[in-house]
């Protein structure tokens, strides 16, 4: 494997990620990024010399909608994702900035 | 004397767009639903919704743009900028870094010493977050997401400020084009623009910029004037007492008229920032830009030079009557079915104003229309009604938009202009008052005063007060 991931780095993608992992995961997260970054680096063997970057893969652009309101209200639908709810609203743990 | 600073400020100017619709979906933006009754899949951020572009926020961007003196990026893109926090459903806030929708442009304030040019760095298109609402009491908090997708485009300047004076001035030409333009009302108190401000301060005659920290949390002008007072004395106390300025957020509370640290760099966002695949790419092209350019308005400075060319009306009434498009609309309307510029002027200078601020409205808040703004100084003109029962009549049409002439026939408001009744009244006037005719008499000039109110009270106000005053000395 060319890619080492240090533990700081799965620490702070942990972060980033808010996942928690175990002693055992983590090593297992190490070894995965480092193939996954393997792979990736694959590509850099290819001359892309004067090569525009992509943002998608489809030869399409310009796709709109017009300014119409299409949507009436479904907040009971909606509700029904939220694990809580209380009020019409979303119960979420409590969060200040 | 101690060392001169110098203020630096670079502003982001947030502005939601006046679309119907959201961004991304075709939910309402309308202001005030039960929380969570504009929403669908996509603005809740649900797996498996779709994005797409609201047209009309494309072409409000590029028209603030244009006005703005922007180049305009052909070719742009959507990125996703990734964080958690509950009012952002997806995790991600969609909006742009790498190429946004304009860049490079520049707007010209008016400062004490002449013209300034303020940079333009880039404009971008962004979805707007949800509303979290907390209570101390409890150990949770609750989120509505009517708000989320709404569109905002970002200005962001470049830092080219050097006082508070610069700064409003730049709002006040910043909301000044957006208005003219329709695409946001721009209204700081209910949040539809937000200011953040970045600011370092540095020695008079440095090159280098100092340490700038950025003031979130500014809901008008005078708030932004003290938070720039306040930031830049902290930071020069910082510095003249040997501590270091450091980089962060800070939230300014203009109850307290403080700011607090709210994060610094060291705990910065990492946002990972990456194209959004769910969004095809934009090219605008000719046509979509010389569609955009037809469309721009008439701006404040050529209404202006025009209005004065065209109408007799004092500079002030031009000042007044322009710094909001919908005044400067109802006027020309008004004008346009014939009314004189200089009564047309006039209405909305005193009575309108007056009522505006009696009921702490914004001169976009003004309902009559202009038809029945003309109909009420036909009204005059013809001296169908005199001026005190015009102002009662302004009143109603300011609350209700009703029609003079038949609110004026309705009410039986019209001024009575057979000469035999009035002068019957008065008649009935002057024998009823004897000490008043006497005192009139004896040379007191202003007993006819009081015999003119006698007359129009006797007259339920429907008389030609000037009619009533020459009637009356006539008959003494």
């Amino acid at each position: 494997m060319a890619n080492i991931i240090s533990d700081e780095t799965i620490e702070y993608v942990g972060i980033l990620a808010k996942l928690e992992l175990s002693a055992k995961e983590r090593e297992e997260a190490k070894k995965d990024m480092g193939r996954m970054l393997d792979y990736i680096d694959k590509l850099g063997e290819l001359d892309t010399e004067g090569v525009e970057p992509m943002s998608h893969i489809f030869p399409v652009q310009n796709v709109f909608r017009e300014d119409v309101v299409t949507n009436g209200d479904t907040r009971d639908e909606i509700l029904k994702n939220a694990p809580k709810e209380k009020d019409g609203m979303f119960v979420v743990p409590k969060t200040f900035d | 004397m101690g060392k001169q600073y110098e203020t630096v400020i670079g502003l982001e100017v947030h502005v939601e767009l006046a679309t119907k619709t959201k961004i991304f979906c075709g939910c309402t933006t309308a202001f005030g639903g039960a929380p969570n009754t504009h929403t669908c899949p996509v603005c809740t951020g649900m797996p498996g919704s779709l994005p797409v572009l609201n047209r009309q926020v494309l072409a409000y961007a590029v028209a603030v743009g244009l006005a703005t003196n922007c180049d305009i990026t052909r070719y742009c893109k959507f990125d996703r900028k990734n964080y958690f926090y509950p009012d952002n459903p997806q995790n991600y806030q969609i909006s742009q870094l790498y190429l946004p929708i304009c860049r490079n442009g520049k707007v010209e304030i008016e400062t004490e010493n002449g013209k300034k040019a303020i940079g333009i760095h880039e404009i971008h298109m962004e979805e707007d977050a949800g509303k979290m609402l907390h209570d101390e009491l409890d150990d949770y908090s609750l989120v509505d997401y009517n708000r989320s997708g709404v569109p905002l485009i970002e200005i962001v300047s470049e830092p080219d400020m050097r006082s508070a004076e610069e700064v409003i001035a730049y709002l006040e030409k910043l909301r000044m084009l957006i208005q003219y333009l329709g695409a946001s009302d721009c209204k700081m108190q209910e949040g539809s623009m937000r200011a953040d401000v970045n600011l370092s301060v540095r020695e008079a005659g440095a090159l280098e910029y100092g340490t700038r920290t950025e003031m979130k949390n500014l809901n008008s002008f005078s708030a932004i004037t003290r938070a720039i007072a306040g930031e830049t004395a902290r930071q020069i106390d910082l510095i003249e007492a040997g501590e270091k300025v450091v980089q962060e957020t800070r939230r300014w509370d203009d109850n307290v008229g403080k700011s607090y640290a709210m994060r610094s760099k060291e705990d910065a966002q990492d946002y990972r920032y990456f194209p959004d695949p769910d969004l095809v790419p934009i090219v605008v092209s000719d046509e979509f830009l010389q569609e955009i350019k037809g469309k721009q308005p008439e701006f404040r400075e050529e209404k202006m030079a025009r209005y004065k060319e065209e109408f007799d009306i004092p500079a002030y009434d031009i000042d007044i009557i322009t710094g909001s498009k919908h005044m400067a609309d109802l006027f020309e309307e008004t004008v346009a079915l014939g009314a004189q510029p200089k009564k047309v002027s006039n209405w909305l200078m005193v009575e309108t104003l007056r009522l505006l601020k009696e009921n702490n409205m914004d001169p976009e808040d003004i309902r009559f229309s202009p038809k029945n703004l003309a109909g009420l100084i036909k009204l005059t003109d013809a001296k169908a009604i005199n001026s005190t029962v015009a102002k009662e009549v302004f009143e109603e049409m300011f609350k209700n938009d009703i029609d003079p002439e038949k609110y004026v026939e309705e009410k039986g408001l019209k001024t009575v202009n057979d000469e035999g009744a009035l002068r019957k009244t008065v008649e009935e006037v002057i024998a009823n008052n004897p000490q008043s005719v006497e005192d009139y008499r004896n040379g007191k000039e202003k007993a006819i005063g009081f015999l003119v109110g006698q007359t129009m009270k006797a007259m339920k106000g429907k008389a030609d007060p000037s009619m009533v005053n020459q009637l009356l000395k006539e008959l003494l």
